[in-house]
């Protein structure tokens, strides 16, 4: 390793991150890669009930971003969020029991797919009425500024959410407040099967920051380290100057919009899926790795097989995780004293 | 468990036939023994009949204002799996008529010699006359909840109340109504065979007599003995019991129904009965007490009176006659006594005689107490009297044992202290 | 003991709560600067600061969720809804999110919050401002719903309300702002949430009724007194969670009940009290409980429509008598 090490820094700086930064961004979006196959074949197996939304594709957003944060930071999402919650730092192990509904999932069962929380690495949890986390994602912000610290919130919500009031409420209120919130739109370019052209009037999302006076910006978001510089100007700036910032996140779902919605094809065709599957962005980021030698191929083939006895491990965790005792029905309905 | 046949109940010494008021169960309710299964109404009063077996009222064979002699079967109680067909082909197909009373003697539920067809089980539906009414029995009892959490802990008969809420509802007031007008009767305890009395053979001049006297003077041979009872300390205790604080009020005729109940024990002869073969002479003294009604007369029974205080007496008299007015009295309360007292007191009567209810042995006959001249030592003063008449059934007693009583009745009204001991 | 309004009463459980702990703050329209729309959060800027007393835009469902997300991560709001008929606006947030948030994470994210404001039927304030808004939350597992019909409950209430960690719906009422009362000065003086309180203790009918319910409930056992009908009056405080003990051991004593609610009956608080009583009183009852509960119809503006859309005395007298058998119905 170490002798390798040193063939490979000048390349290593032409990435623009270390080789260990370069080795946790790959291994981090492969492992959300293959825990949300790992969920679809499970789903397909009947361990996994209710809606299933994969972000297949989309993984550089969560895992750019996150990598940019800090552990005492927040984060919190949509019901697409499994690989947030896995980028913040969750076990896989407990967010697979939780898809499995089973007594050791993150949410002792209670959540589902839609709905993982974890308070261990501050992730606020998924939410699927969409557009109702960015108020709550606000709240968080007024919160950090209320106990003075310096803490910032990174919200996930989809370009569906745009339309609703609540973004724009939400817009307004942290720009009029000052709230230390980075605004990240997954603009997928599909609400359900509904087209960005179908739903809004102005198709450049970023620019509804600029009508609320915050910092707001596009980035490329199948290039994880696209993604990872400009969060972290975001994050400047809400944690110096308490300045929310929109960015706009252009990716793209691979899969359908749910597990009943497999090919996703109504609404799009076949020839635009594989053009994105072009845009992958773990095959991006791989071949960008090899060509500036910041990994060797063999260190690729590590991360593969370390992510995948991890995801199998989490399978063979979740599936033998008991479901919950009954008498969890009417529990935490209140937290009582 | 065994079929129990319902027959038209014997009432009343008298009756001969009864008709049918209406049944207060259905067909296919369960019943128990005890419950008050229809009422009847006799010659007398309108009373209810009891059930005497348990299980499910299965067939009702006599329809609300149908008549039948006494001892006819109108309805089968059996548990639902038992066959009760033999039953009912031994009932008579069609109800008596008014007209078609069957003598007494007559075996009511004799099997019908050649009986066309064998009845089926389950009849067609007889035309009901008064279905309605036959219906509206039927249908369940609308109480509130609590009503019938109070009538369950009370013993109140739901059916038997007439509820003052929406629609007829019964409610709590009515139950409470219920059951401070009727406390529970006590129960029958003659009703069991083979205690309470004792038969004795008749001695040969005893038979001569029974057999003898009725030819002469049917049905029952009657003499009377009659008395007159000074009455003034009896009447003086009477005030002094009724100025006591929170006793019930004691009447002349109260203090008469504890002096027979005393003597009754003292002379058992008297209260005995007429069986044929033997004289049954009773253990117990069931006093009937007559109560004149606009319509009549009728007679409920004061039950082991010769065990109940002048309180007692005072206080259980009076609601039998207050029910007796309001015929709401039950079979058996207008049966079984051993001896009756017929008082015309009130009606300015220095004495009469009265006929004996059978197959009651003897019957007292009270007139008014009167102020009249007495003998005091050499002199005369005024002082208080009261004729009895006692009419006796000569094939039970004979003169001098109805004297004696008479005797016994008169020493204890004229010692009335003996009334409180 | 001072003798206050319900609005001062408000006001100063508010006070006493944002000073004994810091994390309490309110937010909502117009409470700061403009001193609340109906003056509840009087002189609390001024108090308290702006970091403290925070006014918003008319976002409804904004600051609400601003609200459930500080109390996601330690803050104590406290959500003024000018009138509880703009909540509709925060429901999903209020249903969705408050409700539900420590349930579906499986007990890691609590919310301590509390949504006040006046609601039910004022004065001529149409169809759209004068609704009984209990009825949308009280639903809901995971709220819990208060009613505070007097000063010193609106005081020890609020308090209850504000330590509490769960989300709290808390409905004032326009009509009792200016009600006096004795309210106890001690800061420390709550009213558990759950606990009812007999108003006034009678021996033939239970009648349950709130806010300005209970005020005409009162009047007609005045007027029912005359008569010899002794009416007791329990009023539950929490509609949720409901002291359905106290109720039941009143009804245990008159076997009768009458529920009073302002708005309309269908699957109403008088429905859900119906119920409570036939499944666990039924054996005590002497009659049908009766709701006496507003028309099923929107609220108009006419002032004699307005009157007669609400629970009047006379409805609540009649059906008082029609559980009592009082009507010379066969009495």
């Amino acid at each position: 390793m170490a002798r390798r090490t040193d063939v490979r820094k000048p390349a290593a700086a032409a990435l623009g991150v270390d080789a260990a930064t370069a080795r946790r961004l790959l291994a981090d979006m492969m492992l959300i890669r293959r825990f949300e196959e790992k969920a679809a074949e499970s789903y397909a197996l009947g361990k996994i009930g209710g809606f299933l939304h994969l972000s297949i594709g989309e993984e550089a957003v969560a895992d750019g971003a996150t990598s940019v944060l800090r552990p005492d930071d927040y984060a919190i999402s949509t019901y697409r969020e499994h690989g947030h919650c896995l980028a913040k730092g969750s076990d896989p192990r407990r967010a697979m029991a939780e898809l499995y509904g089973r007594r050791d999932g993150l949410c002792k069962g209670k959540g589902g797919s839609m709905h993982l929380f974890d308070r261990s690495v501050n992730f606020l949890g998924g939410h699927a009425i969409v557009g109702a986390h960015l108020p709550l994602a606000a709240g968080v912000g007024f919160a950090i500024k209320y106990q003075g610290g310096d803490q910032v919130v990174v919200c996930y919500f989809g370009d569906g959410a745009v339309p609703e009031g609540e973004f724009h409420e939400a817009m307004n209120l942290s720009a009029l407040w000052k709230l230390p919130v980075i605004w990240i739109c997954e603009n997928n370019r599909y609400a359900m099967g509904t087209s960005i052209e179908r739903a809004l009037a102005q198709h450049d999302i970023y620019k509804f920051g600029e009508v609320y006076g915050i910092p707001a910006e596009p980035m490329d978001g199948m290039d994880v380290l696209a993604v990872r510089t400009t969060v972290a100007r975001a994050v400047e700036r809400a944690r110096r100057d308490k300045m929310p910032s929109l960015l706009e996140a252009r990716t793209y779902r691979f899969r359908g919009h749910s597990m009943r919605d497999p090919a996703g094809a109504v609404y799009r065709t076949k020839e635009e899926v594989e053009r994105e599957k072009l845009r992958d962005p773990i095959v991006l980021f791989h071949a960008r790795v090899l060509e500036t030698g910041a990994l060797a191929e063999a260190d690729v083939r590590a991360i593969e097989k370390d992510v995948n006895d991890r995801i199998d491990e989490a399978v063979a965790f979740a599936d033998a995780s008991p479901e919950p005792p009954l008498e969890w029905l009417l529990t935490d309905i209140f937290k009582e004293d | 468990m065994a079929v129990s046949r319902v027959v038209m109940p014997k009432l009343s010494e008298a009756m001969e036939t009864g008709k049918l008021i209406k049944w207060l169960k259905g067909e296919g309710d369960r019943v128990n023994g005890g419950d008050i299964l229809a009422e009847v109404e006799t010659d007398k009063a309108d009373v209810e009949m009891e059930a005497f077996g348990a299980g499910v009222l299965r067939k009702v064979l006599l329809q609300p204002g149908e008549q039948a002699p006494v001892g006819t079967l109108i309805a089968v109680i059996a548990e639902p799996d038992e066959d009760i067909s033999a039953v009912l082909a031994a009932a008579p197909s069609t109800p008596a008529t008014a007209a078609a009373v069957l003598p007494r003697s007559a075996p009511a539920v004799a099997p019908r010699p050649v009986a066309p067809a064998p009845r089926p089980v389950a009849p067609a539906p007889a035309p009901q006359p008064v279905a309605a009414v036959a219906a509206a029995s039927r249908g369940r009892v609308k109480a509130s909840p609590l009503a019938k959490k109070i009538a369950a802990q009370s013993g109140v008969d739901l059916r038997l109340i007439q509820g003052s809420g929406p629609g007829g509802r019964i409610v709590r007031r009515d139950v409470e109504a219920a059951a401070t007008a009727a406390p529970a009767a006590a129960p029958a305890r003659a009703a069991t065979p083979g205690v309470g009395y004792e038969d004795r053979p008749l001695t040969p001049m005893r038979a001569i007599i029974a057999r003898q006297m009725p030819l002469s003077k049917a049905p029952v041979p009657h003499f009377y003995v009659t008395s007159e009872i000074a009455m003034d300390r009896a009447w003086d205790l009477r005030e002094a019991l009724n100025a006591l604080e929170g006793q019930p009020k004691i009447s002349v005729n109260d203090l008469i129904v504890r002096a027979c109940a005393l003597a009754l024990l003292e002379h058992p002869g008297v209260n005995a009965s007429f069986r044929g073969e033997s004289i049954r002479v009773h253990h117990r003294a069931h006093l009937g007490i007559a109560v004149a009604l606009d319509e009549g007369l009728i007679t409920p029974v004061l039950r082991d009176a010769d065990g109940k205080s002048l309180a007692q007496i005072a206080v259980e008299s009076r609601e039998l006659a207050e029910r007796a007015r309001h015929r709401k009295l039950r079979a058996t309360e207008l049966s079984g006594a051993t001896f009756s007292i017929s008082n015309l007191g009130m009606l300015d009567v220095d004495e009469f005689s009265a006929i004996i209810n059978p197959p009651e042995g003897a019957i007292l006959a009270v007139g008014s107490v009167r102020r009249i001249p007495v003998v005091v030592g050499d002199g005369l003063g005024v002082g208080r009297r009261m004729r009895v008449t006692l009419s006796c059934d000569h094939r039970v007693m004979d003169g001098a044992m109805g004297a004696r009583f008479l005797q016994s009745v008169k020493r204890l009204l004229e010692e009335p202290l003996r009334l409180l001991v | 003991m001072a003798v206050m309004t319900y609005r001062e009463a408000l006001n100063l459980a508010l006070r006493e709560e944002m000073h004994r702990d810091p994390r309490v703050f309110v937010i909502g329209e117009e409470v700061g600067l403009y001193q609340g729309a109906y003056k509840v959060t009087q002189g609390l800027l001024e108090e308290f600061g702006p970091e403290r007393i925070v006014d918003t835009p008319i976002a409804e469902s904004g600051f609400t969720g601003i609200g459930i997300g500080a109390a996601m991560v330690g803050l104590r709001p406290v959500v003024e809804m000018m009138t509880f008929n703009f909540a509709l606006l925060a429901l999903d947030q209020i249903v969705n999110s408050a409700a539900k948030m420590n349930y579906m994470s499986g007990g890691q994210y609590n919310i301590p919050i509390v949504i006040r404001g006046p609601g039910g039927p004022a004065a001529q304030l149409a169809a759209q401002h004068s609704q009984s808004m209990e009825t949308y939350f009280y639903h809901v597992p995971g709220l819990k719903v208060v009613r505070p019909s007097t000063p010193a409950d609106a005081k020890g209430l609020l308090k209850a309300a504000i330590r509490d960690d769960n989300p709290v719906i808390f409905i004032e009422s326009e009509t009792l702002y200016a009600l006096k009362g004795e309210v106890p000065d001690d800061p420390d003086f709550v009213i558990p949430l759950g606990q009812g309180i007999v108003r006034r203790e009678g021996t033939d009918v239970t009648v349950v009724a709130y806010m300005g319910m209970l005020y005409r409930a009162l009047e007609a056992a005045e007027e029912l007194a005359v008569e010899g009908i002794s009416v007791e009056i329990v009023d539950p405080r929490t509609l949720r969670p409901m002291d359905t003990e106290l109720i039941l051991a009143s009804v245990r004593k008159t076997h009768r009940a009458v529920v009073v609610e302002a708005g309309a009956g269908f699957a109403g608080m008088g429905s859900e009290i119906a119920a409570c009583i036939t499944e666990q009183g039924f054996d005590e009852l002497d009659a049908p409980v009766e709701r006496v509960t507003g028309e099923s119809a929107p609220m108009p503006y006419a002032r004699n429509l307005e009157k007669a859309k609400t629970p009047s005395k006379e409805k609540i007298v009649a059906a008082i008598r029609r559980v009592c058998y009082a009507n010379g119905n066969g009495s």
